[in-house]
Order: C-alpha cells, then structure tokens, then sequence
C-alpha cells in the first residue's frame, strides 16, 4: 500500500532524514519507534505532503504521490492524525468532525460516517457542541483521530497519539488503535512508548538520526536486546 | 431629545461604514495574520468604478446604486490581485515583516497607479448624488442614504457571519486561520481560501464606498486613508481577527464620532476615537472580543 524509498529531507542546513525505506502493506499496522528528533514526525509530514523531500520517494498503491499537492492527498485514501492533535480550537467537536469529511459532499455519508466515529468515540458524541479546545488531551486525541476516520481512509498515520496521557487513557487509545487495525485500516503509527506500539503492531521499524537502525517483526524486535534496553527500559 | 436621536442615527451610519471596512481587515488579519495596508485603497478603487459606473447604469436607464454590483466585482479583483501578485510571493520567502512592509508599498502602489490613470488624476472628483431622499424619523430629517447605509450594512453582516459559520468555504477560512497544515491535511486548499477570503474583504470595501460617497460626495485618490484608518481601529478595538468584534469595533467607533461631534466638539472627534482605543486596550489588550494570545505585529 504505502511504500517510501531511500528519503531525504532537509531543514535548510540540518539533514534530518538520511535515506529512509519502508513498506506498509495491505491491512498491516506498522510502527515507527524512535527516540525525541530521530526524524518520525519529519516523516509522516513528508508522507503526507506537508514537508518536500529533496530526493527519493513515496508510493501509496504504486503512485508517487509526492508531486501532487498536499491537500489533494486526503482523495487518495491517506488521512494524518498529527503529532500534537491539531483540532481546531475555536470549532465545536462536531465541527471539527465535520472539517475532517470537507472533502465529501454526500452529507449521507457524513452523517453516516459522523455516527460510525460516534460509536468509537460515544464520548465525543456527549460532547458534540463543546469547543474542542475545552477538551481534556485525551478527548483531543480521539477528537483528531475521529476526524482523521470522517473519509473512511485505507491509510492512516498517526503521529504519536498516547503522548501526555494518562496510563489508562493510554490503553484506551491503543485498544481503539487495534479495533481500528482489525477493521481492516492499514496504520503506520508513530510513537515513543515503544512497549505498547509493538505490542499491538504487526511489524516496526527503529528510526535512530534519521537512519532505519532495525526493522522487523513486532516480536523479534521486542525481544530484541538493543530495542529492550535503548526503548523498553529493560 | 431631537439632538439624541440625530447622534445615534449619524453614530450608527459612520459605524456601519467603518464595520465593513473593518471586517475586511480584520477577516485578511484572522487568515494570513498580516494588516493589509492596501485595504483602505481598495475603497478608492470602489469609490472610482462607482464614479464611473453609475452614468453608465442610468444612462442605460437601470438604479445608478446597481453599479455597486461591478464596483464589488472589480474591488474583489483588485484584491486578489494584490494577493496574488505582491503578497504570496513574499508570504512564501519572506518573514512578517516583509509582508507588512509590501503591504504599506501595495497601499502607495494603488494610490500611485490610480492617480497615473488620465480620467483619475490628482484631483478630486464629484460623483452622482444617490440616495439623497429625506424622510423624517421622530422629527428628525434623515437621509434617506443612512437608512439604506445602516439596513445595509446589518444585513451583509449578518449573512457574513453565518457564512463563515456554516458555508464549506466559510469553514475552511475558519480552518485555515486557526491551523493551516491541519486545514491541508484536511484536503483544504490554504490559497484558494486566502485568495477567496481578499476577494470577499475588497468586495465589501466597494459596498462600504458606495455607502461614504452618498454621504459625502466625493472620491480623490487618498480616500480610504482616512477612512481606513478608522477602520483598521476599529478592527482592533474589537479584537482583530473577529468578525464580530470588527462589527462591534466599528459601531463603536462610528458612536465616539458621532458622540464628540454632536455633544462636543468635531475637532476633538480623533482624540476621543483614541482615548477610547487607548482604555480599551489597557484593559483588554487584545481588544473587546479578541482572543487573548501574545500576537506580535
Ligand atoms: N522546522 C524545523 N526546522 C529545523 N529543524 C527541524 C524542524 N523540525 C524538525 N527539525 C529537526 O529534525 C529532526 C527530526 O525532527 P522530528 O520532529 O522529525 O523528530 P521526532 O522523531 O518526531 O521527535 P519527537 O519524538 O520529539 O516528536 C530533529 O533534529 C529536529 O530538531
Ligand atoms: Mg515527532
């Protein structure tokens, strides 16, 4: 489904992707660990069309989608929870679920769409008129990951979405991560809490200074003793 | 009690004026963040198409006030063409302060451009008098391009506001204005919204043009210098990047105006416009309906 050769991307002097390859295939949930500025986020934004890469590229179904422009990218099937959440403040909970379907016109399929992510997510659905901005992090993160399902996306890249919660509201998030993954979304996830990612990944690859260090199974690498002492603190 | 009425009449008429400009910068400030100087030249290009489209209308026996239709339409062009041609190339390689400094040279720019038109020229010109019908309200001779100026205006704002409320591209400039790579990953396109949000800013300039010269008849080339000025104070007395706050803003200021004049002096109109600024800011910095956020300029 989505394939990325031999990346580079750069911040002016500061060559902050050195060469990337992966692949995600069909109906996989695949994770990228790494620790603060290895260059995971540089890499979802140049997936996503946000960052230009200054060589190599990315294929999702075989079609370089780098030449297109970044918002026409969400029409190929690829929707991107960002690092951070990004909802849209001063919009109502609704509304922002409604900004996620802007690309749909058939208001049936938004509303049918807008009850789907409700069942995910009944807690959004008791906070519809609520300014997103009042939302505690926990309910931003699954306000940006309902928006991000509002085009019933094939692909979806998630930027690390356990990041400032609370133990429990971490679980919450990866089991809605694996119900997700087992309703058929291709996922490449981002994150820092390592333990969990390849708990619930099928493969991942280990991001170091924006090189590939290792890549595999979710269970080779959590076995794996470099991965269990630098990211499972064991 | 004849006096009181005559000063909320003229208060609302000058708010009104100053409201619609003021949306305009308030509406460029909310999307790209920048005071576009250019805005008060946008009602001269207003105040010159009516000039010259208003004979035209009645010459072919239509209301000399249609012409305002092209005068929009012209306006609105004009804007996205200093959007186009002078803003996104330097928004793209430049910082916030190039963009503001090609601002203050797109406002010469026009000014310069219009006066090198031979029909335009230095001098001031005297449009058709629209609108001049008085009717009597309470005892009061009002004109009756006031009534149309204030009903006017209370219309466009209210269908402004529901538009960016709940149109598709009026949730887009939401969008964009909060959170431009969010806006994108949500398949919005961030130029097509900017340019569209210019056009609609300049087209409101021509409306609010037509509503000054009924009052005052006349258009130079410098006419929205003043005018914009008011405007722009207006637009952040009330918070800028509000469109409520622009509304509020504008009838605030159109109401010290018309209060100084009336009970007071003229001559002291500007000094009252900036005392009430100078307090309000002191006591909201980021103006009456802004939101509070540490915004540099
Ligand atoms: N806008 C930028 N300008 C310059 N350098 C940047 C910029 N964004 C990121 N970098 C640098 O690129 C490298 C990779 O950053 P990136 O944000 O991709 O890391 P990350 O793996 O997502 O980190 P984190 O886990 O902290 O989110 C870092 O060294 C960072 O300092
Ligand atoms: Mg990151």
């Amino acid at each position: 489904m989505l394939e990325i050769k031999d990346l580079h991307v750069h911040y002016g002097a500061i060559h902050a992707l050195k060469g990337i390859s992966l692949t995600v295939d069909d109906g996989e949930l695949v994770s990228l660990i790494g620790a603060n500025g290895a260059g995971k986020t540089t890499t979802l934004h140049t997936i996503s069309g946000l960052l230009t890469a200054s060589s190599g590229e990315v294929l999702l179904d075989g079609e370089n989608i780098q030449k297109i422009p970044a918002n026409t990218i969400i029409q190929k099937g690829m929707a991107h929870v960002p690092e951070g959440r990004h909802v849209f403040a001063r919009m109502t909970v609704e509304e922002n679920l409604r900004m996620g379907a802007y690309i749909i016109r058939d208001q049936k399929r938004i509303a049918d769409n807008l009850e789907k992510v409700y069942g995910h997510f009944p807690r959004l659905k008791e906070r519809r008129r609520q300014l997103a901005g009042t939302l505690s992090g926990g309910e931003q993160q699954m306000l940006a990951t309902g928006r991000a399902l509002m085009t019933d996306p094939k692909i979806l890249l998630m930027d690390e979405p356990s990041m400032g919660l609370s133990p429990i509201l971490v679980k919450e998030i990866f089991s809605i991560i694996q119900t997700l993954h087992e309703s058929g979304i291709t996922i490449l996830l981002v994150e820092q809490n390592a333990k969990m990612a390849l708990g619930v990944s099928d493969r991942a690859y280990v991001l170091e200074t924006g090189k590939i260090s290792m890549e595999g199974s979710a269970a080779e690498l959590a076995a794996d003793d470099r991965v269990r002492k630098a990211y499972l603190g064991a | 009690m004849v006096t009181f009425i005559q000063f909320v009449i003229t208060g609302l008429r000058l708010g009104s004026v100053y409201a619609l400009i003021a949306l305009g910068y308030t509406m460029v400030y909310g999307i790209i963040k920048l005071i576009n100087f250019a805005h008060g030249d946008f009602i001269m290009v207003g105040g010159y198409s009516l000039f010259f489209l208003i004979p035209v209308f009645m010459g072919l026996g239509l209301p000399g006030w249609l012409a305002v239709v092209p005068a929009c339409i012209i306006c609105a062009c004009v804007g996205m063409l200093v959007e186009l041609l002078a803003y996104r190339p330097v928004r793209k390689k430049g910082n916030k302060l190039t963009s503001l400094i090609t601002a203050i040279a797109m406002s010469f720019v026009l000014e310069n451009l219009a006066q090198a038109i031979p029909a335009i020229g230095p001098d001031p010109k005297i449009p058709y008098t629209l609108f001049s019908a008085t009717l009597s309200i309470g005892g009061v001779a009002v004109s009756s391009a006031t009534i149309i100026t204030i009903v006017v205006s209370a219309v466009i704002m209210v269908a402004l506001y529901f538009f960016t409320q709940k149109s598709r591209i009026g949730r887009a400039m939401r969008c964009v204005s909060e959170d431009k790579e969010a806006a994108i990953l949500m398949g919005v396109n961030v130029n097509h919204t900017i340019i569209i949000t210019f056009g609609i800013g300049a087209g409101l300039a021509a409306v609010a043009a037509l509503m000054y010269i009924a009052q005052y008849p006349k258009v130079f080339t410098t006419m929205g210098a003043t005018l914009g000025i008011y405007a722009f104070v207006a637009a952040v007395l009330g918070g800028i990047g509000s469109l409520p706050g622009a509304m509020l803003g504008g009838l605030l200021i159109g109401m010290v105006q018309s209060l100084t004049n009336t009970y007071i002096s003229s001559s002291m109109s500007d000094t009252f416009v900036y005392l009430v600024l100078i307090v309000v800011l002191l006591i909201r910095p980021a103006g009456v309906l802004g939101k509070n956020v540490g915004e540099k300029v």
